[in-house]
C-alpha cells in the first residue's frame, strides 16, 4: 500500500508543488529539490490501474438498513482509510470521520459508518447512506474529502447540503456537517453551513482530484454493495 | 543542490501553481489522439447503420446506437465518409467553401472521423474555422450571476449591471440549492431592469430547473449534461434517451434549451475507456445533435483543470467548440471556469474563442468578483471588465460587452434592488430592508452587503414553490408596485415561449425583443469583405472606454 501511495504522490508532484510551503514535510522538500525535471516523473504509459491490488470486502458484514430513528449513517468512499488515508488537502481521514461522528453525537444523535462500494459519485453515495439510515438522513464522504448531506426521499442530485470544494474543507467543517445532519434528524430549522469558495482550487487540485477519484472508483465492488465500516 | 536564482524566480511564477500531467491514455489523460481511439468507418444496410467506427451493431453501447439512429445523415453517410479527413479539414479553412456546404458534408460523418479532421488543424486554422462556422452572424456573451450568500437582492443588482454591460444571457446558481426559486426570480427581474430581452437561467437539479422553467421564472435552460461513455451516463442515472425526453419537456413549453458537455468529465469520473478527450466529446456532441437540441455549452467547462493539464489540451478545447459548430449547434464556448493562476495563460486561452467569435464566447463570465462565483470561479470576472473592454478596442473585436458609466451602473443596480424589494413585499416573501438595497447598490461583492435572514429566505423559497407562484405573478407584483416598465419586459419574455421563435439555433433577443438567431441572421462569412465586421454604432460604443486622456487637461 505504501508503494501505491508513493506512486500517486509522484504522479501528482507537479500539482502538489503549489500547496503552501507550510504543508510540506521536510522530506517532501527533498523530493522537490531532486524532482525538478520531468524526466524523473515515472511514465504511466501502459498501466491500467493506480493501485495494482483491489481490496476484497467479501468477508465484511453487509450494511443493514437501520431502525433507530436517531441514527445518521455516514457512507464513506471505497478507498477510504485503505488506499487513501488523507483528503486532497492532506487531512487524515481518521480525523475526518471522528469529527463528523462527534458532531452527530454532540447533537444527541447516533452515528453508524458504512463503506459504499456501488458508486463513487458523492451524491449517490450520500443518498445510499440516507436510505440505510434509520432516520433517513445520511452523509456521504469521498476519500478526497468531498461531502454531501442527503435525505432518503430526495432526488440524487438534489440534497440538503453539498460541500463540493474538498480543498477548502477543515476538521471544523466536518464537525459542523455532523451537527447539521443531526439537526435535520431532529427536524430543527437548520441554518446551512456557510459556503466557501476558492476560484483557484480547480487549476491547483483538479488533476489530483481526478487521480484520487480513479483510485477510489477502481476499488468499487457493486456485487457487494455496501459494508459496515468502523474505520478499519 | 545549490539553487539557481533564475530557476527560483521562475518556480515562483503563477503559471507553476497550475497542475500538469503527462499523457496517460489508459486513464484518459490524452487530449486529441489516443492510440485506443477507433478508426473511422461506417456501413449502411437497408437504410440503417450497422457498423460505426469499427464496431458492429451487436457490439454498440447505447451511445453508439443513439448516434447511429439519430445523429448521422444516412443518405449522405457513405459519400461523406469517402472524402478524406485532410480534405474536409482543408475545406473548413477554405474561404471559397461555404458554411452550408461544409455542414451538409459533415452531416454524414462519424465521431471518429470528426476527431481525425480536427487533428489536421492547428489553433489558427481552428479559429478560422470557428469564424466561418459559428451559427449566428454576431457573436454574443453570457454572464454568471451568483454570490456567496445567495442574496437575491445582489443577484438582481448584478444581473441589471451585467445586462447593461451587454450580456445576452445570464445564468445563476446557488450555494444552498433550496434558494433556487428566489434566485431565479431575482435574476429574471434584475436582467430586465438592465436591458430588456436578456435571457435568464437557473442552474439547479434537473427536475427543479424544469419546474422553474415551466413556471416562467426562467427563460432558458442549459444544464442538460451528456457524457461520452455509457458508464458515466449510467452513474448519473441517465441515458441519451432520457436527455432527449427532458429536452422535449422544455420544448413543449416553448423554452429555449441547450445541452452541456465538455472534455475531461469522463477522466474525472474514472471512466474514459482509454479514449482521447476529443473523441469522447465528439460522441457527446453527436448525442446532443441526435437528441434534437439546438445547441450546446462545451469547451471542457468545469473539467478544464483536467483538459488544461495535458499537452495540446487548450487546442482540444477549441476543437470541441468547432465540432459543435460543425454539427450546426449553437456553441456557448465555456471560458466559464477558473483555469489558471497565470493571467497570461488564462487570457491566451480565452483569445481562441474571443478572436474568431462564438455564439457565446463565455458560457459564464463572472459578472461579480470571483470570490462570489458559485460555479467555483470563472476564467474572467467583474474585475476584468475594463481589461476585456480594452481588448475589444485594441483589436476591433466584438466580445459582446461594452464600457459603461458609473452613473448608469449605480442607477440600474438600485432600480433592480428596489424592484426585488417591491416584488418580495407584494408577494409576502422574506423582507428586504432599505439598508440592504443601499448596500447592494454600491457593492462590488457580497463582502460589501448586509447578511440575509437565511431561514426566512429558505421558508420563502419553499413558499414560492408551494403557492405555485409563476412569472405572471411576478409581472403583476411589478406592475402593482410602480415598476410598469419592468413588468412589461418580464411579460414580453413570457410571450416568447408562446411565439417560440427564440427556440431556433443560437437565438438571443435584442432590446425590442426581436430574435437574432442562426436562422434569420446566419453567419455568412466567406473571407475578407464578408461576414460580421465591427463598425458603425457598435464600434463607437466599444471605443468609449473610461480613462481616456483629455488633451485639454495636459
Amino acid at each position: 500500500m505504501q508503494i501505491n501511495e508513493e506512486l500517486v504522490r509522484q504522479i501528482t508532484n507537479a500539482v502538489l508543488r503549489q500547496m503552501s510551503q507550510t504543508d510540506f514535510s521536510s522530506d517532501y522538500h527533498e523530493t522537490l529539490l531532486t524532482d525538478t525535471s520531468t524526466d524523473e516523473i515515472p511514465s504511466m504509459v501502459g498501466k491500467e490501474r493506480i493501485n495494482e491490488v483491489k481490496t476484497s470486502y467479501a468477508d465484511y458484514p453487509r450494511a443493514k438498513k437501520g431502525t433507530n430513528p436517531k441514527e445518521v449513517v455516514i457512507g464513506v468512499g471505497a478507498a477510504f482509510q485503505k488506499e487513501i488515508t488523507k483528503t486532497i488537502r492532506g487531512i487524515s481521514l481518521d480525523d475526518v470521520l471522528r469529527n463528523v461522528q462527534a458532531g452527530i453525537e454532540e447533537e444527541g444523535m447516533v452515528s453508524r459508518v458504512i463503506k459504499i462500494l456501488d458508486t463513487s459519485d458523492v451524491c449517490f453515495m450520500a443518498l445510499e447512506a440516507a436510505k440505510y439510515s434509520g432516520s433517513g438522513i445520511g452523509v456521504g464522504i469521498q476519500s478526497k474529502g468531498t461531502a454531501v448531506i442527503h435525505q432518503k426521499d430526495l432526488y440524487p442530485l438534489s440534497n440538503l447540503e453539498l460541500f463540493p470544494q474538498a480543498p477548502l474543507m477543515t476538521l471544523e467543517t466536518y464537525r459542523q456537517i455532523g451537527q447539521n445532519a443531526a439537526k435535520y434528524v431532529k427536524g430543527e430549522q437548520v441554518v446551512p453551513i456557510p459556503c466557501t469558495n476558492d476560484p483557484m482550487s480547480r487549476p491547483k487540485y483538479q488533476v489530483k482530484a481526478a487521480i484520487m477519484h480513479i483510485a477510489e472508483t477502481e476499488q468499487l465492488d457493486p456485487e457487494i454493495g455496501a459494508v459496515e465500516w468502523e474505520g478499519r | 543542490m545549490k539553487r539557481s536564482k533564475r530557476i527560483e524566480a521562475l518556480d515562483a511564477r503563477p503559471v507553476n501553481l497550475d497542475g500538469y500531467i503527462n499523457e496517460w491514455a489508459e486513464m484518459g489523460f490524452v487530449a486529441m489522439n489516443s492510440p485506443y481511439d477507433p478508426k473511422p468507418s461506417i456501413k449502411v444496410e437497408n437504410g440503417r447503420i450497422t457498423e460505426l467506427d469499427g464496431k458492429r451493431q451487436e457490439d454498440f453501447d447505447f451511445i453508439d446506437q443513439f448516434i447511429a439512429d439519430y445523429a448521422i445523415n444516412i443518405e449522405r453517410a457513405e459519400k461523406s465518409m469517402a472524402v478524406s479527413s485532410l480534405d474536409i479539414a482543408r475545406m473548413i479553412v477554405d474561404i471559397h467553401v461555404s458554411r452550408k456546404e461544409i455542414l451538409e458534408l459533415i452531416s454524414g460523418i462519424t465521431p471518429a472521423k470528426m476527431t481525425e479532421v480536427m487533428n489536421h488543424l492547428n489553433v489558427v486554422e481552428l479559429m478560422m474555422g470557428m469564424q466561418k462556422i459559428r451559427a449566428r452572424k454576431t457573436p454574443g456573451n453570457q454572464a454568471h450571476i451568483t454570490n456567496l450568500k445567495d442574496d437575491p437582492v445582489q443577484i438582481a443588482a448584478d444581473a441589471a449591471e451585467g445586462a447593461l454591460r451587454g450580456f445576452a444571457e445570464e445564468e445563476t446558481t446557488m450555494g444552498v440549492a433550496r434558494y433556487a426559486p428566489l434566485s431565479a426570480m431575482a435574476l429574471l427581474i434584475g436582467s430586465q431592469v438592465g436591458r430588456p430581452g436578456v435571457l435568464t437561467q437557473c442552474s439547479a437539479e434537473e427536475a427543479t430547473e424544469l419546474e422553474l422553467g415551466i413556471r416562467g421564472l426562467t427563460t432558458y435552460a442549459e444544464t442538460l449534461s451528456v457524457y461520452g461513455t455509457e458508464k458515466v451516463f449510467i452513474d448519473g442515472d441517465d441515458t441519451p434517451y432520457s436527455k432527449a425526453f427532458l429536452n422535449s419537456a422544455y420544448a413543449s413549453r416553448g423554452l429555449k434549451v441547450r445541452f452541456t458537455s465538455g472534455s475531461g468529465s469522463e477522466v474525472l469520473m474514472g471512466s474514459s475507456e482509454k479514449k482521447s478527450m476529443l473523441y469522447l466529446e465528439c460522441r457527446c456532441l453527436f448525442v446532443t445533435k441526435g437528441a434534437g437540441s439546438q445547441g450546446i455549452q462545451n469547451g471542457s467547462v468545469s473539467c478544464i483543470g483536467v483538459t488544461g493539464s495535458v499537452p495540446s489540451g487548450i487546442r482540444e478545447v477549441l476543437s470541441e467548440n468547432l465540432v459543435a459548430a460543425l454539427l450546426g449547434l449553437e456553441c456557448a464556448s465555456s471560458n466559464d471556469q477558473s483555469f489558471s493562476n497565470s493571467d497570461m495563460r488564462r487570457t491566451a486561452r480565452t483569445m481562441l474563442q474571443f478572436l474568431p467569435g462564438t455564439d457565446f464566447i463565455f458560457s459564464g463570465y463572472a459578472a461579480e468578483p470571483n470570490y462570489d462565483n458559485m460555479f467555483a470561479g470563472s476564467n474572467f470576472d467583474a474585475e476584468d471588465f475594463d481589461d476585456y473592454n480594452v481588448l475589444q478596442r485594441d483589436m476591433q473585436v466584438d466580445g459582446g460587452l461594452k464600457p459603461v458609466t458609473e452613473k448608469e451602473v449605480i442607477h440600474v443596480r438600485n432600480k433592480a434592488a428596489r424592484a426585488v424589494q417591491a416584488v418580495f413585499r407584494n408577494l409576502g416573501l422574506s423582507p428586504v430592508s432599505d439598508e440592504q438595497v443601499e448596500a447592494v447598490t454600491y457593492a462590488h461583492g457580497s463582502k460589501d452587503t448586509l447578511p440575509r435572514d437565511v431561514t426566512a429566505d429558505l421558508a420563502a423559497a419553499e413558499d414560492v414553490l408551494k403557492r405555485g407562484i409563476t412569472g405572471v405573478d411576478v409581472v403583476k407584483a411589478l406592475a402593482e408596485s410602480g415598476f410598469e416598465d419592468v413588468a412589461e419586459s418580464v411579460l414580453n419574455m413570457l410571450k416568447q415561449r408562446v411565439a417560440g421563435d427564440y427556440m431556433q439555433t443560437a437565438a438571443i433577443l435584442d432590446k425590442n425583443f426581436h430574435v437574432l438567431s442562426g436562422v434569420n441572421t446566419p453567419n455568412d462569412y466567406m473571407g475578407p469583405g464578408t461576414g460580421y465586421r465591427v463598425d458603425g454604432e457598435r464600434w463607437e460604443e466599444i471605443k468609449k472606454i473610461p480613462h481616456i486622456i483629455n488633451p485639454k487637461e495636459i
